[in-house]
């Protein structure tokens, strides 16, 4: 490239910004491009010859059994969406816009539903609620007939919609607190009120947030494989495509082939949902702090509220009571609650748990301090810069949702077993921090959709107002921009955080010693015996435990930073 | 504003403090570290792991857990490098791939007392790579809350377990999902002939309530009593019941025996302290362990069975268990993928259309039970014709040509294959659901003239 082209590809004022975009995306190919392009690229493979061909795309076209999966997904991904919105809309507008006794515990258990730990929830599931479950030996105990809640394509719904629902209910909590109040404030008293005000003046404004939160769901439940599986329901994309990888000793290229057409389709997603925001401006110049304070209610509105919020919470909540009594039962058999209870499991897990907890910890932590990183650099690049194929960093990153986690697992021994660190005799693949990485990659979308969505609120002339006062473009964003960006952030950083600690299908693929293991991989451990299942459920406990807490005090935080922020802006009205 | 920069840092410093305080955990492999790859629960390892080490106090043991399918890959792709220096798992085919891609090392054991079969199956590898230390068979497993509370008879043979009173009720695992369920779809196949194997096999699935992902899944779900009885691997069964859960296992006539194995991996780093992890498995101490009530398989040292509780299986002497059938490997192996593809087209993946078929076909001939309708009950007999049929026979199931379709390994670029698995699951896919269509159609005709 010459260098005329070059100053046409960067704006000379970008530079700086530039640097960052290519450092992302030379991050972003080595540990997600190429890595999962090691894999993948079988989809593109003659399986006879070798040669390069599109005649497995034909035969995915043409085999009606992956139709019926393409439909089967698509379906059950829209109806888990609306599902979703209904469970999480009134869990956020409630505690965002009235004086709401506990709005931050609240909050917080609505983000444990996100915390299922690999097997045991399932297992925990299944005693609520499967066909011999609690729920349907009492409901056939008093009337005689059962609720088939996790049959087929509608308990997929079922479980997923109540699983993923807090993206929805972050992100969109997030954005209602990042409304101007003032908006309100003006439509109340020009006479809108109660659900007028909320269809035209709050939910439109608070669409990039509720738009984000409603894609990650749509495109988390097309390509999870975790509850169809837990459901042994086969005919859905994901599944189909880790059942075909994932079988002894043959590499069928269809399972590549769907997670091709699963990457294509997300991206596809990824892009109405951007057109669904485009040409309209979310970006409010006073953050929501400032004018109207939260409202209160009447004695009856708020029992009204409490009951919706504590029926949602009971549903939403009750797989977890499930794991908390299959951790302190004894047997648990075809009966509505275990035989009896016992402090065994825990005793058994509390010399081993030790390390399995730091090392999620550090893990999950180190691997949401990236994601928001990342996030907010992508986000930045793509909305405050003209650099060219910006979009495309956004995509590249959102398209590691849809790698299945074993082929980004398989992609990362075959790309850097054969690095050796400096100084040791241990390979690159084999060093914690690369699990690290691989827990970055696979949850960065969800941070990366936080992080943009927060900075489509922030106002482009608060920077441009800093700017002109002297400011340099450093400086204006850490002080101007990420703190408006705040709540979006610690929204990204608590998904990235909460769903990495429970995250086993790359992680499987990359412990090589049992000291590096994470929760997940110690639950996994112990859930492949029958003695193992209380124990596993023990340990599952602490890590819904862990997140919960780590949670509760990132709302606490959030909830000072804008306390303080708002007695200072008041302050400088004065 | 202040706050979120200090909030930042701290978080920064929370993080690194974490990682600093642990120490750099990958440099533990010191000296003397045995590395083994395992899919084997910790209930059993820990346990050996803890007489091993107890008995060589210089060597440390690593055990690294993966399930049998992710094993393979581990090492397969880290073989360029190799760390590790056991492969530790159940099913012989498992060890088979491995053994094929150059990846395991032979051993000879200097620990004698082993007979060369158990059951109808030979102990150890022919060529000497792998050697069995425990033995498994298939069976059935039932919870006994639930067969009480739903009113079902105990299954006794594979056979009873095609009635109708046993439907929705029964789950297994899928063969290409487990190598040892895949053992015993093929023993079925071997014992009652391809035909006849498949159609007892297929009326046995349209009764399933579900196929498990996992294999541990099946008894997983019947400790649960999620459904209540589960085709298992002996050492599930007899270990959920020493765990305390309400069930029962036993063995049907048609099963066989097969070993749970230990391998060296090629370029072991340790090579000579596997050897010897290897000796004390086959030892009568290290048989012994076998009988632990958590762990619960059977030894292959025969004189092991003198210390086992009464009741435990012992095939050496019950010449009835596993012995039934002939076992042909070369068979197995050759047709392996394809078994286990026919399978998921015909069964797994098509669940839902088999059940109804087959619930269609059971009301009929409980409204034809008594009755003389010969019209009725020849529409009966096709639809089970229906179900049953098979889109390929015996015959092509072992044509050399035809099964490499589904070995996508080529060995060298100048083998050629003709036909692509995609292409073939939908020929037999449109065939397997046309069938069960319109057997459900037939036999929703005949109930409609009973």
């Amino acid at each position: 490239m010459t260098t005329i082209t070059w100053s046409r590809v960067i704006p000379r004022t970008q530079w700086r910004t530039t640097l960052v975009a290519l450092a992302i995306a030379l991050f972003l190919a080595t540990f997600l491009l190429v890595p999962v392009a090691k894999v993948i690229f079988v989809a593109f493979q003659d399986p006879n010859s070798g040669a390069f061909t599109l005649i497995n795309f034909k035969d995915f076209f043409t085999t009606s059994l992956f139709q019926e999966s393409f439909w089967n997904s698509f379906y059950v991904a829209s109806i888990s969406v609306i599902v979703a919105t209904i469970i999480a809309l009134p869990l956020a507008y409630f505690t965002t816009r009235f004086n709401f006794g506990g709005a931050i515990l609240i909050q917080t258990l609505g983000i444990v539903p996100l915390i299922m730990p690999p097997f045991v929830g399932a297992v925990a599931m299944l005693l609520l609620f499967g066909e011999n479950g609690s729920f349907n030996l009492l409901m056939d105990e008093w009337f005689g007939f059962t609720i088939p809640l996790m049959d087929g394509l509608n308990g997929v719904i079922f479980v997923q919609s109540i699983h993923y629902f807090p993206f929805i209910l972050i992100n969109l909590s997030a954005s209602l607190n990042n409304i101007d109040r003032s908006m309100e404030e003006a439509a109340l008293s020009l006479g809108a009120s109660g659900m007028r005000l909320f269809r035209r003046i709050v939910f439109p404004l608070s669409m990039p947030g509720y738009v984000a939160g409603a894609s990650l769901v749509f495109l988390k439940v097309f390509d999870d494989l975790g509850t169809p599986l837990l459901l042994n329901v086969n005919n859905m994309l994901a599944p189909q495509a880790y059942l075909r990888i994932s079988s002894i000793g043959i590499s069928d290229p269809m399972g590549y082939v769907i997670s091709v057409i699963l990457v294509v389709f997300s991206l596809f997603t990824m892009w109405i949902s951007f057109l669904a925001l485009r040409k309209k401006d979310y970006a409010t110049v006073q953050k929501g702090g400032g004018g109207l304070m939260k409202r209160d209610l009447k004695f009856w509105e708020k029992l009204g509220c409490y009951s919706i919020v504590l029926l949602i919470l009971a549903v939403v909540l009750s797989p977890h009571l499930g794991l908390a009594l299959l951790s302190f039962g004894t047997i648990w058999s075809y009966s509505v609650l275990p035989d009896g209870y016992t402090f065994d499991h825990y005793i058994e897990i509390f010399n081993s748990a030790g390390p399995f907890i730091s090392n999620t910890l550090l893990y999950a932590g180190l691997a949401g301090l990236i994601d928001v990183i990342l996030g907010i650099a992508i986000a930045y690049v793509v909305l405050r810069t003209g650099i060219r194929g910006r979009k495309w960093l956004d995509q590249l990153a959102m398209a590691s949702l849809a790698v299945p986690g074993v082929v980004l697992g398989i992609g990362y021994l075959r790309s850097f077993h054969q690095t050796e660190l400096p100084f040791t005799d241990t390979s690159l693949a084999s060093f914690w921090l690369i699990i690290v990485i691989a827990l970055s990659i696979r949850r960065l979308p969800y941070a990366l959709r936080a992080c943009v969505a927060a900075l489509q609120q922030v106002s482009e002339s608060l920077e441009e107002a800093a700017e002109n006062l002297g400011a340099s473009k450093w400086h204006s964003v850490r002080r101007i921009v990420i703190p408006l960006m705040t709540g979006g952030i610690l929204a990204g950083f608590i998904t990235s955080f909460a769903t990495a600690a429970v995250e086993l299908s790359a992680t499987i693929m990359l412990v090589s010693a049992e000291a590096d293991a994470p929760l997940a991989y110690g639950i996994y451990v112990f859930m492949q015996s029958a003695a193992g299942r209380g124990p596993g459920a023990a340990l599952g406990m602490f890590a819904v435990v862990i997140v919960a807490l780590g949670t509760y005090f990132s709302h606490r935080i959030i909830e000072r930073t804008r306390h303080e922020y708002v007695t200072q802006t008041e302050g400088d009205f004065k | 504003m202040r706050f979120h920069s200090t909030y930042s840092r701290s978080l920064l410093g929370v993080a690194l403090a974490i990682g600093l305080t642990l120490p750099s955990l990958s440099l533990l492999a010191a000296e003397g570290t045995l590395t083994i790859v395992t899919s084997f629960p910790s209930d059993l390892t820990k346990v050996f792991k803890a007489a091993f080490e107890k008995k060589n106090p210089d060597v440390k043991l690593e055990i690294l857990k993966k399930k049998t399918t992710a094993g393979i890959k581990y090492i397969q792709e880290t073989a360029s490098n190799n760390k590790n220096d056991l492969f530790w798992a159940s099913a012989p085919d498992a060890f088979e791939v491995l053994k094929d891609d150059g990846l395991l090392q032979k051993y000879s054991s200097s620990v004698e007392g082993i007979p060369d079969n158990v059951g109808a199956f030979p102990i150890n590898d022919p060529e000497g790579f792998y050697k069995g230390f425990a033995a498994a068979g298939y069976g059935i497993m039932w919870n006994t809350r639930y067969t009480k509370a739903k009113r079902i008879p105990i299954p006794k043979e594979w056979d009873d377990l095609r009635k109708a009173v046993y439907h929705g009720h029964v789950g297994m695992s899928a063969p290409s999902r487990s190598g040892t369920t895949h053992l015993t779809v093929e023993t079925i196949l071997q014992g009652e002939g391809w035909d006849k194997g498949w159609q007892l096999m297929k009326e046995i699935s349209g009764n399933f309530k579900t196929v498990t992902e996992r294999s541990f899944g099946v008894p997983d779900g019947v400790n649960s009593g999620n459904f209540g009885i589960g085709i298992v691997i002996d050492f599930f069964g007899l270990s959920s019941k020493g765990s305390g859960f309400p069930v029962e296992f036993r063995y049907p006539t048609v099963t066989t025996l097969v070993p749970a194995n230990i391998a060296i991996v090629k370029d072991a780093p340790n090579a000579s302290a596997a050897g010897e992890f290897i000796d004390f498995l086959l030892s009568p101490e290290g048989q012994e362990l076998l009988l632990d009530p958590k762990i619960r398989r059977l030894p292959v040292n025969p004189s092991t069975y003198a210390k086992a509780p009464d009741g435990f299986p012992n095939p050496f002497k019950d010449s009835s268990i596993g012995a039934a059938v002939k076992f042909d490997l070369a068979r197995s192996k050759n047709r392996y993928n394809l078994v286990n593809a026919l399978f998921d087209v015909m069964i797994t993946y098509r669940l839902d259309d088999l059940r109804a078929a087959t619930k269609a076909i059971q009301d009929a001939e409980a409204a034809l039970a008594g009755k003389s309708n010969p019209e009725a009950s020849s529409m009966i007999a096709e639809a089970r014709q229906l179900i049953a049929a098979v889109p390929i026979d015996e015959t092509k199931s072992l044509d050399k040509d035809f099964t490499a379709i589904f070995k996508k390994k080529r060995k060298k670029a100048t083998d050629k294959v003709t036909g692509r698995q995609a292409e073939v699951e939908q020929e037999w896919d449109d065939f397997v659901v046309k069938n069960y269509a319109r057997a459900k159609q037939i036999a929703e005709a005949a109930m409609a003239k009973l």
